[in-house]
């Protein structure tokens, strides 16, 4: 009964946001982000709400959104943040900073699997990044310390 | 001839110097782990030499203001409790620059280790010498070695970092099991999410 009411809750609380954040509970559900083939350039950006040096960085991502979401660049901001931190967290963030990019929920507890599946690379520290287009390939397990930074990458990839 | 000569002590120079460079990103399981000598919150400085009967250690890198090890503080204080008359000493060590992330000074550790009542040596990495050794990227980070400092296990304590109710697999305890049966831990290597660790650039 109280996971029944958990769920419907849930259901709720993302239709009452004004971006609607989709949660992802399994890592297979959300693996298909990481290797979409439609001639874009992917930028996936994992972070959280408790993640400081993730928070720092993400002005440099929104920007990237802004200048080149007309331009075959689609940002994805992958929070880290529990499920049940949504409502109470991650949406109230998301509103502060007016952030614009895609932001989803990705919170399978089975890191040990998923962190792999993203890249072999990855400690599992955050912020970490994918940048993606078709075939070609980054991963970077850092914080980027500028726009022109990020953006240097960004531009690998056009 | 001489040019010869050159180039050939240059190789020799060259391959002596990779075998005595370690290889980069730290330690990886069956490596030998360097004994420190780091300062903690009571001031007085711990190094693994100090435990002559220990059967192993578990090294655990963490700090204050990560919140995924603040959901673990607790079952590190029960690791502790469980493993230390076990021959197992826990040692935490903070590897974070207080410069760029003042939350995790030294006099911010001696506030931490008294509100969560630490038992073990909470260490801090002064000019962050130990931690690029071990290759510790994030917080937490465990690192299992036995009592010749052969690293036998390395990556999350369990496989629930939200919740020790929700815990299926306690890697660290499994791969301790390991070692007090003569075995090799499986698995000796895992991955969960975690904080990085602050360093400059």
């Amino acid at each position: 009964m109280r996971k029944l009411f958990l769920l419907l809750a849930f259901c709720l609380s993302i239709q009452l946001t004004g971006q609607d954040v989709v949660v992802f509970e399994k890592f297979d559900d959300f693996e298909e982000l990481l290797y979409k083939d439609d001639g874009k350039t992917y930028v996936i950006n994992f972070w959280a709400t408790w993640c400081a040096p993730c928070i720092k960085e993400l002005p440099f991502f929104e920007k990237i959104h802004e200048k080149y979401k007309d331009k075959n660049v689609k940002v994805i901001l992958a929070s880290l943040d529990y499920k049940e931190h949504l409502e109470r967290k991650v949406v109230p963030f998301i509103k502060q900073k007016g952030l614009k990019s895609e932001v989803v929920l990705m919170d399978d507890p089975n890191a040990n699997v998923w962190i792999d599946k993203v890249d072999k690379r990855w400690s599992g520290a955050i912020p970490a990044t994918v940048f993606y287009n078709g075939k070609n390939r980054k991963f970077m397990e850092q914080e980027f310390s500028s726009f022109e930074e990020l953006e240097s990458v960004v531009l690998e990839f056009k | 001839m001489k040019k010869l000569m050159t180039l050939f002590s240059l190789l020799v120079a060259i391959s002596v110097s990779m075998a005595f460079t370690p290889a980069s990103g730290g330690y990886k399981v069956g490596d030998t782990a360097t004994d420190f000598s780091l300062k903690g919150v009571d001031g007085k400085f711990v190094s693994m030499s100090d435990y002559k009967d220990a059967k192993g250690f578990i090294i655990i890198f963490t700090c204050n203001t990560c919140p995924v090890v603040k959901q673990y503080e607790d079952r590190i204080n029960a690791l502790h409790e469980k493993y230390a008359d076990q021959g197992y000493p826990l040692i935490a060590i903070n590897p974070n620059d207080p410069s760029i992330q003042p939350g995790d000074s030294m006099e911010k550790m001696k506030v931490r280790a008294k509100e969560k009542g630490f038992k073990f040596p909470y260490l801090f990495d002064a000019g962050q010498t130990v931690y690029p050794q071990y290759g510790a990227t994030k917080t937490p980070h465990v690192f299992l070695l036995d009592a010749s400092l052969i690293v036998r296990y390395i990556g999350a304590i369990d496989d629930n970092a939200r919740s020790a109710e929700s815990v299926g697999v306690k890697y660290l305890e499994n791969a301790i099991a390991a070692l007090e049966k003569g075995k090799n831990p499986d698995p000796n290597f895992t991955k969960a999410v975690g904080c990085s660790i602050k360093a400059k650039a």
